[in-house]
C-alpha cells in the first residue's frame, strides 16, 4: 500500500499544494498574495517535472494495476509540469496588469495540472474519467475568470455546456466497454478482446469513447469549442488551453487506443483517420478567413491535432513515437507563440488582431524574427521543428500502409501554410500603422527567443533534435510493452 | 585544410556569416548599410574561393560520389554530403554567382542587413541541395530555400511584390510535398534514406530497384506500377521547380516582381534545382517510369520551347520576356534528360550550366537600365545604344549567346540536347529546332526595340554607361560565356564520366525489365 502511493507523490504534492496555497490565499491576505502563490505554484510544478524527468526508470503499476507509471507517463508528466509552470508564469504580468489577479487561479491550475498527471497515467477506465474531470473542472471555471467580461462568461459557459456533453458521452461509452468487457482495467479489457474478439457492444463503447476523447483534444468533428473558448478566454488561460490540456488528452487517447484496444486496432483506426482528415482541412481552411489571433491559433491547434493524431492512427511503435514528437514541438512553439502574444498590447490595453502584427520588423526586429520562425515552423516548413513533427508522422502513417492519409495531411499543409506566411507577411511586409508598445518582462524575451532558437536549431545533426527522438521511442516503447 | 570537412564548410560558411551579421552588425546609417554589403560580398567571395578547393580536388575521371562526409542525424537519419560530377558544376556556378549578385545589389538602401543575410542563408540552402546525399536532408535544403526566396521577393520586390511572392511559395510547396510523401514511402519501401549506399548498408536508393510490375488501380492498369506513381511525385515537385509547361506560371511573376539580385538567384541557380533533382532522383532511380514516361516529357518539353517562346514575343515587359525564355531554355533540359543518352544527358548539363550564366547576366543586364530609368516596359526604351556603347555590346554578347550563336555557350547546349534527342525522337527535335528560330525572333527584336533606333524619348537623353562597378560584375559573366563557348570540355570533361556511369545502370535496368516483360509474355 505504501508503494502505491509513493508512486503518486508528485500528484499528492500538487494536491497539498493547492489545499495549503487555498488557505493561504482565504486566511492570509486574499488576492494580494496572488503574485507570490503564482511562483510558488509554478516552482511546485517545475521541481516535480525535473524530478520526474531524472527519477527513476521503468514501469511501475499501482493500485492494483489501475494506475500506471511507465516511461511513457514519465515524458507526459514531464512536458505537462514543465509547460504547465511555464504558462502560470507568463501569465502573471498579464493578468496583474489588467486587474485579474485571483489567487484562485494557480490554485485552479494545480487542480486541473494534477488531473492532467492522472490522465497520463490512467490504466483504467474509473481513474481515467476521474483524471479528465478533475481537469475539465478546474478549467471550466478559469475559463470564465474574467468576471466583468460577457465573452469570458460566454467562454466559460460554453466550455462548460458541451464538456459535460462529452463527459457524458464518455461514461456511456465507458459503461458499454465496462458491459460487454466485464472490466474497466485496460489489460483486461485488452485480454477479453484478445480472447473473445470485438464484439459489437465493445465496438459502440470505443466509439464512444473515441468521441469525447476528440472532444477533449478539439478534433474535428468535435472541435466546435475550440474558437469560442480560446477568444473569449483571457489570453493566459488561452495559453494554457492551447498546451498542456491538450497534451494530456492527446497521450491519453493513446492509452485507451494503444493498451485497451490495441488488438482491435480495425476497430478504431478508421474512426481515427477520419478524424485526422477532418481535423487537418478544417484547421487549415477555416484559419484562412480568421483576423483574430487567439481564433487563428483555435484553428491552427486543431490542424495540428489532426497531424498529431496521424502518428496515432498509425497504430505501431513508431506512430506514438510520432504522436510525442509532434506534441513536444507543438508545445514548445506554442509557449513561444504565447510568450509573445501576452505582451502585445498599445497604450495600455490588450490587442490581438492579426493586424496588430504589422511594422513589427522595424519597431522589434529581434521579436518579429523569433515570432516569424515560430509561425513557419508552424507550417511546418523544413529545417524547422515542425517539419520534422509531420515527417515522423507521415513516416509512421506510410510504414503502416495509410499513404493516403500522408497524401491528405502533405495536401492541408500547403493550404495552412497560406495563413501562417500571411502573419509572417504581416510582420515583415505591410507598412506600420499603429505601433504596439507592449514590453515584456525579461520572461516573456526569454521564453520567445529560447523556443524559436530550439525550434530553428534542433536539425544541426550536432544537437541531435535535442534528444526528444530518443526519449520518445523509450516513451512509445514502454506503452507497447 | 582536410578534405573531410571542406565541404561541409562550403556549404554552412554562408550561413553562418548570417547568423553573425544578424547579431553582431548594430545600426541603420549609411555606414552599417555599407558595411553589410561589404560583408556579404566579403562572405560570399570566400565561399566561391573555398569551392575552389573543391574543384582542384575533385577527380572527373571517378563517377563515385567524392569528399564524402557522413554522420548520424536524428531519428535514425543520416547527414551524409558529398559531390559527383553532376553536382560539382552546379556548386561552382552558385558560389560563383552570389558574390555578383552581392555586388549587383550595391543599390539596395532599405534594411540591408536583412537583405544580406537573406541571401547568405540562401546560398547555404541551395548548396546543400546540390551536396545533399540524403533524401531528407535534401528536403530540407530544397524547402528551406523557399523561405529567403519568399522574404526576397516579398520585401524588396516591385509593387505586386505580395502576390508573386505567395504564388511561387505555395506553387512550390504543393509540389514538393507530394515529392515528401514520395520519399517517405522510399523510406518506409528500403529501409534507408541514403542516395548512395550509406555506412553499414548494402545498397542505397540509387541501387535499389523500386517494383516496376503493373498495377491495377480503379479499373485502370497503370504501367511501371510503383516506380511511375514515385516517378510523378518528384516530376511533380522538379516540373514545377524548373518550371515546365504548364506549371510555370509563377515563374513570370516572380521575375518581374523580384529585385535584380534575386532574379538572377532565380534563374540562374534555383531553376536548376528542378534539373539537378531530375538527374539526381527520376532518371537514376526510377529508369522504368523514366523510360514509360520519355514522350509525355518529350511532349511538354516541346510544348515549352515553342509556347514559351511565342508568348515572349508578346511581352511589354522585358523581365517577362526573359522569364519566358527562361521557360523555353529549361525545355532543353527536361529534353536532354529524358532522352537518356550521353548527348542529351551532357547537353542538358551543360544547357543548365550555360543558362545559370547567360540568364544572370540578361537580368543584370536589365537592372542596369531599370536602376537608371525605373521601368521594365520594353516600350520607354529605345536607341540606348546611342548613349551606352559598353552596354550595348554586352547586351548584344547575351542576347546572341541567349539564342544560341555559336561561339557561345548557349550553342553548345542547345546543339547537344538536339542531337542527343534526335537519336532518340526525330520530332521532338524538329519541334526544339522551331523553337531555336523562335528565341532568335524574340530576342533580337527585343535588342531592336531597347537599343537600336534613334534615342528620342526626353527620360532617355541623360542616361549614362555602364559604371565600372556594373562592368566589374558583368565581366566575369561574358568571359565565360565565351569560354565555354570556344573551349566546352572545360565542363564537359567535369560530368561527363559521371553521366557515362549513370547511364549504363540506367540502360541496364531499362534492359532487364524490358527482357523480363518479353519473357513473361
Amino acid at each position: 500500500m505504501s508503494d502505491d502511493f509513493a508512486t503518486i507523490t508528485p500528484e499528492i504534492m500538487l494536491v497539498l499544494g493547492a489545499v495549503s496555497f487555498l488557505m493561504w490565499g482565504a486566511f492570509g491576505g486574499g488576492d494580494r498574495r496572488a503574485t507570490l502563490i503564482v511562483w510558488a505554484a509554478a516552482g511546485l510544478m517545475a521541481v516535480l517535472g525535473f524530478w520526474i524527468a531524472l527519477n527513476g526508470g521503468g514501469t511501475v503499476t499501482a493500485f492494483g494495476g489501475s494506475y500506471v507509471h511507465d516511461d511513457f507517463a514519465r515524458f507526459a508528466k514531464t512536458l505537462l509540469l514543465l509547460s504547465g509552470a511555464l504558462i502560470l508564469l507568463l501569465g502573471e504580468r498579464y493578468l496583474g496588469r489588467y486587474g485579474m489577479q485571483r489567487f484562485e487561479y494557480p490554485v485552479l491550475i494545480l487542480l486541473a495540472m494534477t488531473g492532467m498527471l492522472i490522465m497520463a497515467s490512467a490504466s483504467d477506465m474509473i481513474v481515467l474519467f476521474m483524471g479528465l474531470e478533475l481537469q475539465s473542472l478546474a478549467l471550466y471555471v478559469i475559463a470564465a475568470m474574467n468576471r466583468g467580461s460577457v465573452r469570458s462568461t460566454e467562454a466559460g459557459l460554453k466550455y462548460f455546456v458541451l464538456g459535460a456533453l462529452s463527459s457524458a458521452v464518455l461514461l456511456y461509452g465507458v459503461s458499454l466497454v465496462y458491459g460487454y468487457a466485464g472490466t474497466t482495467r485496460f489489460e483486461g479489457i485488452a485480454d477479453v478482446i484478445a480472447a473473445e474478439g470485438v464484439s459489437l457492444g465493445l465496438t459502440f463503447g470505443l466509439v464512444f469513447l473515441c468521441a469525447a476523447l476528440a472532444f477533449k483534444v478539439s478534433a474535428a468533428p468535435f472541435h466546435m469549442w475550440t474558437p469560442d473558448v480560446y477568444e473569449g478566454s483571457p489570453t493566459p488561460v488561452t495559453a494554457l488551453f492551447a498546451t498542456a490540456p491538450k497534451i494530456a488528452a492527446g497521450i491519453l487517447f493513446a492509452r485507451v487506443v494503444y493498451d485497451g484496444f490495441g488488438s482491435a486496432i480495425s476497430e478504431w483506426q478508421q474512426v481515427v483517420v477520419f478524424i485526422d482528415i477532418a481535423s487537418m482541412f478544417l484547421g487549415s481552411i477555416a484559419a484562412i478567413g480568421q483576423t483574430d489571433l487567439k481564433r487563428l491559433l483555435a484553428y491552427s491547434s486543431i490542424g495540428h491535432t489532426g497531424f498529431a493524431l496521424v502518428g496515432l492512427s498509425a497504430g505501431t511503435q513508431a506512430g506514438a513515437e510520432a504522436l510525442l514528437i509532434y506534441l513536444t514541438i507543438y508545445l514548445v512553439m506554442n509557449v513561444g507563440v504565447f510568450a509573445f502574444i501576452l505582451t502585445m498590447e498599445r497604450d495600455g490595453q490588450p490587442v490581438g488582431s492579426i493586424r496588430d502584427l504589422a511594422g513589427l520588423a522595424s519597431n522589434a526586429p529581434a521579436q518579429a524574427m523569433a515570432v516569424s520562425i515560430l509561425m513557419l515552423s508552424l507550417a511546418g516548413l523544413p529545417p524547422l521543428a515542425g517539419f520534422f513533427g509531420k515527417f515522423f508522422v507521415f513516416k509512421a502513417a506510410v510504414d503502416a500502409g495509410l499513404v493516403p492519409l500522408a497524401l491528405a495531411g502533405a495536401t492541408a499543409s500547403v493550404i495552412a501554410a497560406y495563413y501562417y506566411l500571411n502573419i509572417v507577411k504581416i510582420i515583415y511586409i505591410d507598412p506600420v500603422e499603429q505601433p504596439m508598445d507592449g514590453r515584456g518582462h525579461l520572461l516573456h524575451g526569454a521564453v520567445l527567443s529560447a523556443a524559436s532558437v530550439v525550434v530553428a536549431t534542433g536539425w544541426l545533426p550536432f544537437l541531435g533534435g535535442f534528444g526528444v527522438p530518443e526519449y520518445a521511442a523509450a516513451a512509445a516503447g514502454s506503452l507497447l510493452q | 585544410m582536410s578534405d573531410l570537412s571542406i565541404l561541409s564548410l562550403v556549404t554552412f560558411l554562408p550561413l553562418i556569416g548570417a547568423l553573425v551579421l544578424i547579431v553582431f552588425l548594430r545600426g541603420e546609417d549609411e555606414d552599417a548599410r555599407l558595411n553589410a554589403k561589404r560583408y556579404g560580398l566579403l562572405m560570399t567571395t570566400a565561399t566561391f574561393a573555398l569551392s575552389l578547393f573543391l574543384l582542384s580536388g575533385f577527380d572527373p575521371a571517378n563517377p563515385d560520389f567524392q569528399f564524402v562526409e557522413e554522420g548520424a542525424w536524428l531519428g535514425g537519419l543520416t547527414f551524409k554530403l558529398g559531390i559527383d560530377g553532376i553536382s560539382l558544376p552546379m556548386v561552382i556556378l552558385t558560389t560563383f554567382l552570389f558574390p555578383l549578385c552581392i555586388a549587383a545589389s550595391w543599390s539596395i538602401n532599405d534594411r540591408v542587413k536583412e537583405y544580406i543575410a537573406m541571401f547568405l542563408i540562401l546560398e547555404t540552402m541551395v548548396i546543400g541541395v546540390f551536396v545533399s546525399l540524403d533524401i531528407i536532408l535534401f528536403y530540407l535544403f530544397f524547402e528551406a530555400g523557399l523561405i529567403p526566396m519568399f522574404l526576397i521577393i516579398g520585401i524588396w520586390g516591385g509593387k505586386d511584390r505580395v502576390y508573386a511572392s505567395f504564388k511561387f511559395f505555395l506553387y512550390t510547396l504543393l509540389g514538393s510535398l507530394l515529392m515528401l510523401v514520395a520519399m517517405i514511402y522510399m523510406y518506409s519501401e528500403t529501409g534507408t534514406t541514403c542516395i548512395a549506399a550509406c555506412e553499414g548498408e548494402a545498397a542505397g536508393l540509387l541501387t535499389h530497384e523500386f517494383d516496376h510490375s503493373p498495377i491495377t488501380l480503379l479499373g485502370l492498369e497503370v504501367a511501371g506500377g510503383v516506380q511511375t506513381f514515385l516517378w510523378l511525385a518528384f516530376f511533380a515537385s522538379f516540373a514545377v521547380k524548373l518550371p515546365m509547361w504548364p506549371l510555370h506560371t509563377w515563374l513570370p511573376d516572380a521575375h518581374v516582381q523580384a529585385p535584380t539580385a534575386g532574379s538572377v538567384i532565380l534563374a540562374a541557380v534555383l531553376l536548376k534545382m528542378g534539373g539537378y533533382g531530375f538527374l539526381r532522383f527520376s532518371l537514376p532511380m526510377f529508369p522504368v517510369a523514366s523510360d514509360l514516361m520519355m514522350n509525355f516529357v518529350f511532349f511538354l518539353s516541346v510544348a515549352a520551347i515553342i509556347y514559351a517562346s511565342l508568348i515572349a514575343l508578346m511581352q511589354e515587359d522585358i523581365k517577362k520576356l526573359i522569364a519566358y525564355a527562361s521557360v523555353a531554355h529549361m525545355g532543353f533540359v527536361t529534353m536532354g534528360i529524358f532522352a537518356a543518352n550521353q548527348q542529351g544527358v551532357d547537353g542538358a548539363l551543360f544547357q543548365m550550366v550555360s543558362h545559370g550564366v547567360i540568364s544572370a547576366a540578361l537580368f543584370l543586364c536589365v537592372g542596369v537600365i531599370y536602376d537608371r530609368v525605373r521601368t521594365r516596359e520594353i516600350a520607354a526604351y529605345g536607341g540606348l545604344a546611342n548613349r551606352m556603347p559598353v552596354y550595348a555590346t554586352v547586351m548584344m554578347l547575351f542576347t546572341l549567346a541567349s539564342v544560341g550563336l555559336p561561339g557561345t555557350s548557349g550553342f553548345v547546349g542547345e546543339f547537344l540536347t538536339m542531337v542527343g534527342v534526335y537519336q532518340v525522337s526525330t520530332i521532338a527535335a524538329f519541334g526544339a529546332a522551331i523553337g531555336v528560330i523562335l528565341s532568335a525572333a524574340y530576342a533580337l527584336w527585343l535588342y531592336r526595340r531597347l537599343m537600336l533606333g534613334d534615342l528620342i524619348k526626353e527620360s532617355l537623353k541623360q542616361i549614362t554607361d555602364m559604371t565600372p562597378r556594373e562592368i566589374a560584375v558583368i565581366t566575369p559573366l561574358v568571359v565565360l560565356t565565351l569560354v565555354l563557348g570556344v573551349y566546352p570540355s572545360l565542363a564537359t570533361d567535369l560530368f561527363a564520366p559521371t553521366v557515362e556511369a549513370l547511364l549504363e545502370e540506367v540502360k541496364a535496368a531499362q534492359a532487364a525489365s524490358t527482357q523480363l516483360a518479353a519473357t513473361s509474355q
